[in-house]
This record gives structure tokens, sequence and C-alpha cells, in this order.
């Protein structure tokens, strides 16, 4: 409980925040307060600003500040590839990586059983859409090795493999990890991709 | 504190805040059973928490009608299946008919069984979508649908059987039919033990089982449409049956 409302306001928007809770919260708003002008008003404008501004490319589905992405504006990235991932954290991880240089689509979900969510529920249609507006010849699925990221995966090969080439991210052994400490399911997907040298 | 010890098979996992998830498992003595896993959302647990694998369940909880805590450790992983679209298909299509047909915390020890035998039968493609077929037909047998085609309900005789009557699932022959054979379900040869149980085969048998899943069993418990997962792998084995 700090002196005003305004204070425990803010500690209360904070402790929402994914890996905050109330206590990491106040001690997050506690620094905020003493680096005022350091990090508290740049931060609040940064915020005030995205608000503002932040929307969903229409094109592909990613986060950023115009209607059209700067990923699908960059015609260096238009190699005719597309990748297709799950959310925009996925989309964000693969352009962290650096391997990729064409351009993507995110489908905002899998197929769920469970949750009731449909291939009409996903930006499944659009993907469609584009591999006939834009001049596409591969495209790379890389979803989740989950059952209902697989089973994503699938539906959506089985619409477009008769109309461009498709192709998923490998499966196996991750970098630095060690086999005693893998999963069975990892290890057989790694012995079934396995590679001659 | 209530605790107890049994194997499972994961139906479904949702998150559950940040680091926790809710699973629902399949398990002899217990039936549809759901939990927390504590640290079920993380790195470590996800490749053991997913939708099929057979895991080492023990849960814990104050009281007999609380959700309870699971701690969980792996058996056998599924995941093989992740890479053929028609098995991954049918393994949807078991979990979630279990899901949506069995009511919880209730055991059904022999659909347990069942399933078990059916998801280890997915190593062998000729065989697993004939099994998929019986263990639909033991599905509706465990939930009180069950098909009987031990004799003519007409005649009462063993004459060569037909035709299933929609309405109560007994076997009706040609003879015994009679002017009412087109108001009858045609009977396949795959739901008698009989024939080759090749892809044609087998979906006819689907057709059948589907008609009492949709009409009985669906319409009677819960008046909602059979999960999509099932039309999903009809789908697919019609176009590997070509």
């Amino acid at each position: 409980m700090s002196s005003t409302s305004e204070i425990d306001a803010l500690i209360d928007l904070m402790a929402r925040l994914p890996g905050l809770g109330p206590r990491s919260a106040r001690r997050a708003v506690l620094h905020l307060i003493r680096q005022r002008g350091r990090l508290l008003q740049p931060l609040a404008g940064a915020m005030a600003e995205v608000a503002e501004k932040a929307r969903e490319c229409l094109n592909c589905g990613n986060v950023g500040t115009s209607d059209i992405c700067d990923i699908c504006t960059d015609e260096t990235r238009a190699n005719g590839q597309i990748c297709v991932v799950e959310d925009v954290a996925d989309l964000w991880a693969m352009e962290r990586g650096g391997a990729f240089r064409g351009r993507y689509h995110v489908l905002g979900g899998t197929l769920s059983a469970l949750d009731a969510v449909g291939p009409e529920d996903l930006r499944i249609p659009k993907l469609m859409d584009r591999v006939t507006a834009e001049t596409i010849s591969e495209v790379i699925l890389a979803l989740n090795a989950t059952v209902d990221g697989q089973t994503t995966a699938h539906y959506i090969a089985d619409r477009l493999e008769s109309r461009v080439a498709l192709s998923s991210l490998a499966q196996g052994v991750p970098i630095g990890g060690e086999l005693d400490y893998l999963d069975d399911g990892t290890i057989s997907a790694a012995l079934s991709a396995r590679k001659r040298l | 504190m209530i605790e107890w010890r049994d194997q499972g098979i994961l139906l479904g996992t949702r998150r559950h805040g940040e680091t926790s998830a809710i699973i629902e498992v399949l398990t002899e003595t217990r039936g549809l059973h759901a939990g927390i896993v504590r640290g079920g959302a993380g790195r470590r647990m996800a490749p053991v928490l997913q939708p099929g694998a057979q895991i080492d369940l023990s849960w814990k909880a104050r009281l007999e009608d609380h959700l309870g805590t699971f701690s969980v450790e792996p058996v056998r992983s599924r995941t093989s299946v992740l890479s053929d679209r028609l098995l991954l298909a049918g393994m949807a299509s078991v979990l979630s008919l279990l899901r949506f047909s069995l009511p919880e915390r209730e055991a059904h020890p022999a659909l347990y069984h069942g399933s078990t035998r059916l998801l280890d039968l997915f190593q062998h493609p000729d065989l697993w979508p004939l099994g998929y077929l019986r263990w639909e037909m033991d599905l509706l047998d465990d939930l009180g649908f069950g098909l009987d085609l031990s004799a003519c309900a007409v005649l009462g005789t063993n004459e060569p059987l037909s035709y299933v009557s929609p309405r109560t699932g007994r076997a009706v022959s040609a003879l015994g039919a009679g002017d009412w054979a087109d108001r009858l379900l045609p009977l396949p040869d795959a739901l008698l033990g009989r024939g080759t149980g090749d892809t044609q085969e087998v979906l006819a048998g689907l057709r059948v089982t589907g008609h009492f899943l949709t009409h009985h069993l669906a319409a009677g418990m819960v008046q909602k449409p059979l999960p999509e997962a099932r039309a999903r792998f009809i789908d697919r084995l019609e176009a590997k049956g070509g």
C-alpha cells in the first residue's frame, strides 16, 4: 500500500504484466519513481505513443505502427517465401535469429478442439489469398512442435500442397542440448531426421 | 489430504496462469480427471504434457471435490505421430471423443485399456484404422449405445445380417428388413469382424458408428455437435482411400 491512490493504481496495472506480481510491481514502480526523468517520463511517453499507433498489419498480422508493417513494405524481402508462424512472439523470435529474409504470416493461434478454435478463427483464409496474390514459391510452416501446432500445419498443407512448395522447420536436438536430458519424442524425431555427414 | 496414484492418457492441456497448466487425463480407476500441474507451462514439462502421452500421475487435494494438483512423470510419449497427417488426425479424434463423451470422475476401465491399446497400435499403419473403428464401437458400448449385431432383430435368427436399425442399433437380415430396407443403415462387413478391413470398409463402418455418435450419444448427452477432429480424421481417411 503506497501513500496515494494513483501510485496504487499504477502498481495494480504493473502487477498484471507477465512475469510480475504485486511485490515485483511495487519494486518496479518505486524504481521508476526514483528515476522519474531518466525512465518514468520517457516510458510514459513511449507507452502513450504505442497505445495510439500500434495496430495489426492488415497483410500479415504482425504488430506495427502502420496499416502495413515494415517487413511487408520492404521490397528486398519479397523473395517468394512466406514463413507461417502462430504468434507475433514467434515472428520476433525468427527475426532475432536473422536467418530468414522473406515475409511472414501470423495465424493468431492454432486449431484446437479443446478451445473450439476452427480454421475460420485464424488467419488461414488470408494466407490462401496471399499465396494467390503475391508471387509465392514456398510456404515455410514454422509452427510449434505440439499436437495443435502440427494439426494446424497439416491442415494448411492439405490446402496448399497442390499450389506451392511447402516445408516445415526441422525437429531434433537443440544447440547445446544433451541427449540424456531430452524427452524420448525429441530423440526419436531427431533420429528420424538424421542427416548424412 | 486426499491422494491417489495411477497411470493415464493425457487428453488435453491448457495453460493456467503464467507457469502452471490444467490437464485432463483418462485413468483406469478414476476415469476422466482434471488437475493442475505446477510448472506445467514451463520448458521442462512441455514435452511431457503433449496430448496422447502415457503418464504416471500422483493426485493430491485437501477435499475430494477440489480440482487438486498432479505430479506427473512420463511413461511413454506418442509424439511420433506428429509428422504423419493421418495418424495425428486419428489420435486427435480419439482424444476429442473421449473428452467429449465421458463424464468426469467415473471409471471406465475397459475403455481406458481399449484406448491405450489403440494409441499403441498407431505404430502399425495397416492395422490401426480397423482398430479405430472397433474402438468407436467399444466407446458406444461403454456409454450405453452399443450395437447389437448378434442376431436379426426381426427374425431372431443368424441369417446373414445386412442392416442396422438407426433407432435401436440392432442388426437386421435382408429377409427380415423386407420393404423397410431403405430406412435402415447398411451393415458393413468390418463391423461384423469380416471382410478385408480395408480403408473403404472402415469408412463404411465409421458412417454407421458416426450415426450413433451423432444422433444418440451427442444428442442425448449434451446437445452439442461431435468434435470437429472426428470429421477431419474421416476426411483424411477418405483422401487416403482415394
